[in-house]
């Protein structure tokens, strides 16, 4: 395999986002992130530019490089033109790639949201559809929320909406041709292999952590959704 | 000095085509407010009378994926190129984004595109061999609300109500809330720039409205992509949503307007959410603060029916907002079904304020 700093390098996010960081600290200033959690993109941005192999790999495995947001108000601000948030992408795509995701808790919470919004793309054709979001799973939803739900034929409907109907609109189905071609994309780029990795990877580690894996919300899904 | 800092946006302008536009729709904004787009669609088609067109061929552009690290840049560099080759077939060359992700995600695109000629090639060759389809570049690429703000004066001429309190003839104080993948990204492609936006402040001075100038003015209303999208890590969503909520409430505001979906979406119920945990709540008796879009603010001063426009979908109600700007509405209709059907009404939460 070749080394992980080449395959970092291969990533245009990360040659856009790592021109030359003075480690001035700006970006972990301005970052919502870095308020909530010990995350301090101004440290990812060192240990990145040491070019330190085992460094890299080290994160790679950690938490560090899945707390950011990715509300870029990092790229506003660098008084050098660099975008941490980007590296951190490159960062986030890489340790998929490589399996070692699996290894920190933040990581292994991937196979989560490949199975909610990844799966809604390709099933919906939208990132996040009404009849999967409940409740349960979004309890700051609210009354309202389950209100329209428990009567989303009939809101929907008198909001002027295509919910559920073959034909433009909000809400509509989307085509079936439409769905077609968004699976040969993701065949075609790499994001069908991408979801596979996140699957087999996690299997390893359900299997390790005892968990039950087999699909949708499993007992590994409401492991790392829930805690 | 006030006068001086206000007028800084204006160094920062963009071109917004001026009519044909195809419409890029939202996945937070169909399916939490659920009426938003038609209006949207109303008021550039009926009220401005532009064409406007809406494929029901468009996806996703995957953004929400695409910035919790789930898919790669090739994928959802290669889905924004069909929606583009979409355009191209329907006979457009001006692209408006109802969404501030997927906004960001367009420019983005065209911009790596720009660096990186190889990604524009290669984008080229896979969208070819997964779907056959081909694509030219949009001649313009705006966000939805680019195109109500340049229209602004426009529709104020035809408004039924303005930001203005019916009974004491002050001007309602308005907070405006951008998201930060409009400008703060590609400050170039915000009117205003990231420093001092204008898309949505400049409504609250046309219409009438006051600004509310807050510290925490530009801060991230906390969505975070992948933090909200796990229940175990939601803190971060709330916790800065709370850092506005309490950095705004000193100054006493009228209502919220925000940009982009999922801000709308975060800034309304995380009110809620705060209400309920920690008995807080920052309306006026018990009440939250109204978080409209700006079509629901354009569609309510126009004088749409607040239901049909669908202002009940909201977690914290607009009654006290519609009470102020004067505006007229049936409280009996708020919660029935097409055709005035009887679908029983949403549960009071313990705390937050929702009947009136």
């Amino acid at each position: 395999m070749a080394r992980l700093y080449e395959q970092l390098e291969k990533d245009v996010r990360y040659r856009e986002g790592m021109k030359a960081c003075l480690n001035c600290g700006v970006c972990t200033a301005i970052c919502p992130a870095a308020e909530v959690s010990d995350y301090d993109p101004r440290q990812i941005m060192n240990i990145v530019q040491e070019r330190d192999e085992a460094a890299l790999e080290q994160l790679l495995k950690s938490d560090d490089i899945w707390r950011c947001g990715e509300c870029l108000s990092c790229k506003t601000r660098c008084p050098r033109g660099n975008t941490p948030c980007y590296v951190i992408q490159a960062l986030r795509a890489l340790s998929i790639e490589t399996g070692l995701f699996i290894e920190s808790e933040q990581g292994r919470k991937q196979l989560a949201i490949k199975r909610t919004v990844g799966d809604h793309i390709l099933q919906y054709g939208y990132c996040v559809y009404i009849d999967e979001v409940d409740n349960e799973t979004y309890p700051e939803q609210g009354p309202v929320w389950k209100w329209i739900r428990e009567n989303r034929d009939s809101v929907m409907e008198r909001l002027g909406t295509s919910y559920g109907k073959n034909k433009s609109g909000t809400l509509r189905n989307t085509a079936k041709e439409s769905l077609e071609d968004l699976k040969k994309i993701f065949d075609e780029t790499g994001g069908t292999a991408r979801f596979d990795k996140i699957e087999k990877y996690s299997a390893k580690k359900a299997e390790e952590m005892n968990k039950e894996f087999s699909k949708g919300k499993d007992e590994y899904w409401r492991y790392l959704y829930n805690e | 000095m006030k006068q001086v800092r206000n007028e800084l946006w204006s160094a920062y302008q963009k071109e917004i085509a001026d009519n044909r536009y195809y419409f890029a729709r939202s996945c937070i904004r169909q399916n939490f407010f659920p009426a938003a787009e038609n209006l949207y669609l109303k008021i550039v088609g009926d009220v401005l009378g532009r064409d406007i067109f809406d494929d029901e061929r468009q996806t996703t552009c995957t953004g929400i994926a695409y910035h919790s690290g789930l898919i790669p840049m090739e994928t959802i560099m290669t889905v924004v190129a069909r929606q583009f080759s979409l355009m191209n077939e329907a006979g457009y060359e001006n692209f408006v984004v109802s969404c501030v992700t997927s906004f960001g995600i367009y420019v983005e695109m065209l911009e790596t595109w720009k660096h990186f000629p190889e990604t524009e090639k290669k984008t080229r060759e896979a969208l070819k061999r997964a779907t056959g389809k081909s694509f030219e570049i949009p001649k313009n690429l705006v966000h939805a609300s680019d195109i109500i703000y340049k229209y602004r004066k426009e529709i104020a001429d035809k408004l039924k109500y303005r930001l203005v309190n019916a009974l004491t003839g002050e001007p309602l104080k308005v907070v405006d809330h951008i998201g930060c993948h409009y400008a703060k990204i590609f400050p170039s492609h915000g009117i205003g720039g990231a420093e001092y936006p204008y898309v949505l402040a400049g409504l609250i001075d046309e219409w009438g409205g006051t600004q509310v100038d807050y510290p925490e003015r530009r801060h991230c209303c906390g969505f975070g992509f992948r933090q909200y999208l796990l229940k175990s890590n939601r803190g971060y969503s709330v916790t800065n949503s709370k850092k506005k909520f309490d950095s705004m409430e000193p100054y006493k505001p009228d209502l919220i307007i925000a940009n982009c979906p999922g801000c709308t979406y975060f800034l309304d119920r995380w009110q809620y959410v705060i209400a309920e945990k920690d008995e807080k709540t920052y309306g006026e008796n018990g009440s939250g603060i109204p978080v409209l879009t700006y079509e629901e603010l354009a569609g309510l001063l126009l004088g749409y029916d607040p239901w049909d426009i669908g202002l009940q979908t909201h977690q914290v109600q607009s009654e006290p907002l519609m009470d102020k700007l004067g505006v007229a509405y049936d409280p009996s209709s708020k919660y029935k079904g097409l055709g005035g059907a009887d679908l029983g009404l949403p549960e009071n939460p313990e705390v937050l304020r929702c009947s009136y």
